[in-house]
């Protein structure tokens, strides 16, 4: 057998709330393989979104062991900790995340440019990527100009514009309607099928229930992992 | 990210927040303007007075009638009230070696008129060493008769706005004035000269310093001009006057001797030390500025905490987001900066406009000094916000904490 994709060996992440200790992860070991479609659920308070924070190198985490591709990430520096965001791993938000002066094809480059692609590689990919999803009569259009299904269309686009081999999603369907959400998931599915490790984290258990691995999670335990 | 890439971001960055990019770029162009100007003002009052001192010749001295102790000390006692100037006190002067002339000055006010045109200005009673010492040159004419100055003769030199006002650009040489209360011949009319230490020298008739005694029935002297021999000479100069009027005065010393060197360099001082000043209040206008930009900035910081939260999830080394920030603040500092440059001079350029005889112009001390501290000012207070928003983790600044 492989090695994992990444193999989380317990990962502790608590907060400190006046005097009170909140373990918002606590002890979490799990072992994702590429290619996975993974559901995390679970109550509100549950640690969905600090896990998803962790696996992204978003949050930091007060103990245990995070690698990806056999490389040990909970002591890099912050320096290529962004590398590794940069390169591994994309980022789908609840609330889009679109920066609201830049077109969408300009949100869109925005990984692009932060490597220092030039600006004629980039517009092609961007062109591609925002045609791919359906999206090429919207370059123009500011986020505000734009539906919520389209904006998370935007942020999927951003997300995958690097290739990385990581897709982390927290709650992509919470801010949209039935339809939307139905093809934001479609559209999820299709780039896993392709290859992409997937992680959504949602409260549609509709939505969970799709995924081949179901993750649930209680007071920051996995209490429940089915594949 | 490439440096192209860096400068659109950071532009698309200030043209989404019209309303603190304006405001910040008003903050720093007045500060550069007021750097500007208020040097141009202190240097223009420096070369002004200067001016106004080299328009008396140089090797000059004046002499006063009376003490006047620059150091303070207590009021003069009963008894040596100073002695008035005379007539030859100053004749006695020309005894001394070290001094090459001495003008004797008297000073009145007086109708002039000429046919049905009357008109009251200043008479100087003095001889024709006075339009050396003090380097008037005639437009026409002759100068003042060079005999005996006890001697007192009906003969004047009109200023040139006297000459214009009773002649109305006529030829006035041998023509008969009257001044006071007696007549005067025009033998000579001075060149424009326009201001010196404020007495309009073209507003003014010259008449001979006996002729003066007698119009003003006055026998003492407003004061004298001596010039030396030459520049080395006016410390001898000095002591030969203070020497023979001390003989003359009953050992008196009760004379002031100003020596116009020593003024133009007082002058130069305060002047410099004012434009200094000044300069330094600007720059302080600048300093604040600077706060000012810093505060907009930090506000900007926590506007757009999202925004540099995303930069970071997205995998923006820490240093690309204080490169982003640095870069706002740097074309703020250039736009503010030229635009306050721009300003500055134009202002200088009017004000050079609406007062002719005031050049005021900027030291170059201060056009570098304004554009060195708009640079440091926006780099400084840029990078404190700057570097507390690339400190941030990207999940807090995510959620905006
Ligand atoms: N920055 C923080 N400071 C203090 N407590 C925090 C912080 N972030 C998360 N927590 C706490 O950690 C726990 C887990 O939070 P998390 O956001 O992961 O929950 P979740 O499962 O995503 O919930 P939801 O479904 O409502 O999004 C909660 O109790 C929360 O209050
Ligand atoms: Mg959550």
């Amino acid at each position: 057998m492989t090695d994992p994709f990444i193999t989380l060996r317990d990962i502790c992440r608590h907060f400190q709330v006046g005097d009170e200790t909140v373990h918002a992860l606590d002890h979490v070991s799990l072992d994702i393989h590429a290619g996975d479609y993974i559901s995390v659920m679970g109550p509100s308070g549950s640690g969905k979104s600090t896990l998803l924070n962790a696996l992204g190198l978003l949050d930091q985490t007060n103990a245990g062991s995070y690698r990806l591709e056999g490389r040990e990430l909970t002591t890099l520096p912050e320096e290529q900790r962004a590398q590794v965001r940069r390169e591994k791993i994309g980022f789908i938000f609840q609330s889009f995340h679109l920066i609201p002066r830049l077109s969408a094809a300009d949100n869109v480059a925005l990984p692009l440019v932060l490597t220092g692609m030039p600006a004629a590689v980039r517009k092609t990919k961007v062109q591609q990527a925002l045609a791919g999803l359906g999206l090429q009569d919207r370059a123009d259009h500011r986020p505000a100009q734009l539906s919520g299904g389209q904006q998370q269309r935007v942020a999927i686009a951003r997300a995958t514009i690097m290739q990385a081999p990581l897709l982390l999603a927290d709650e992509p369907t919470g801010n949209l309607d039935s339809h939307s959400s139905a093809e934001v998931i479609r559209i999820l599915e299709a780039l896993n099928a392709q290859g992409i490790t997937l992680i959504v984290v949602t409260h549609d258990t509709d939505i969970g229930k799709r995924a081949r691995r179901q993750v649930r999670m209680v007071d920051g335990k996995v209490v429940a992992d089915e594949h | 990210m490439k440096p192209q890439d860096t400068l659109h971001f950071s532009y698309q960055a200030l043209r989404a927040y019209p309303g603190r990019t304006a405001l910040i770029l008003l903050a720093m162009c007045i500060g550069v303007a007021a750097i500007i100007l208020l040097t141009s003002l202190g240097e223009g009052a420096r070369l002004y007075v200067i001016g106004q001192f080299q328009g008396l010749g140089s090797n000059l001295l004046i002499v006063l009638p009376g003490r006047s102790e620059t150091t303070g000390g207590a009021p003069p006692l009963i008894g040596t009230t100073p002695r008035d100037l005379t007539l030859d006190d100053a004749l006695a002067l020309q005894r001394s070696p070290a001094i090459k002339e001495v003008a004797p000055i008297i000073l009145g006010a007086a109708p002039v008129a000429y046919e049905s045109r009357e008109r009251e200005v200043t008479i100087m009673g003095s001889t024709p060493s006075l339009l050396s010492a003090r380097q008037l040159e005639l437009a026409s004419g002759q100068s003042l008769p060079d005999s005996n100055p006890r001697v007192a003769t009906a003969v004047c030199l009109l200023g040139e706005t006297v000459w214009k006002e009773l002649f109305a650009n006529r030829n006035a040489l041998g023509e008969w004035v009257r001044i006071g209360g007696s007549r005067f011949r025009v033998i000579g009319v001075l060149a424009g000269k326009g201001q010196s230490l404020g007495s309009d020298m073209s507003d003014m008739v010259v008449i001979p310093v006996a002729s003066a005694r007698n119009l003003f029935n006055a026998p003492s002297l407003f004061r004298i001009i001596v010039t030396a021999e030459s520049q080395g000479q006016l410390a001898q100069a000095t002591q030969d006057i203070e020497r023979i009027t001390r003989q003359r005065h009953d050992g008196e010393n009760d004379i002031t001797i100003i020596a116009q060197d020593s003024l133009i360099g007082t002058f130069d001082n305060i002047l410099s030390a004012l434009t200094w000043a000044l300069g330094g209040i600007a720059a302080i206008s600048l300093l604040v500025a600077g706060i000012l930009i810093m505060n907009v900035m930090l506000v900007a910081v926590s506007q757009r905490k999202a925004e540099i939260g995303l930069l970071k999830a997205l995998g923006a080394p820490t240093a690309q987001v204080l490169r982003l920030f640095l870069t706002e603040a740097t074309l703020l500092a250039s736009a503010g900066g030229a635009i306050g440059l721009l300003l500055g001079l134009g202002g200088v350029l009017l004000l050079n406009q609406a007062v002719p005889d005031f050049s005021a112009q900027p030291p170059l001390w201060a056009l570098i000094a304004a554009v060195v501290i708009t640079f440091l000012t926006g780099l400084l207070f840029g990078s404190i916000p700057a570097r507390q928003a690339a400190r941030l983790d990207p999940v807090a600044a995510l959620s905006g904490r």
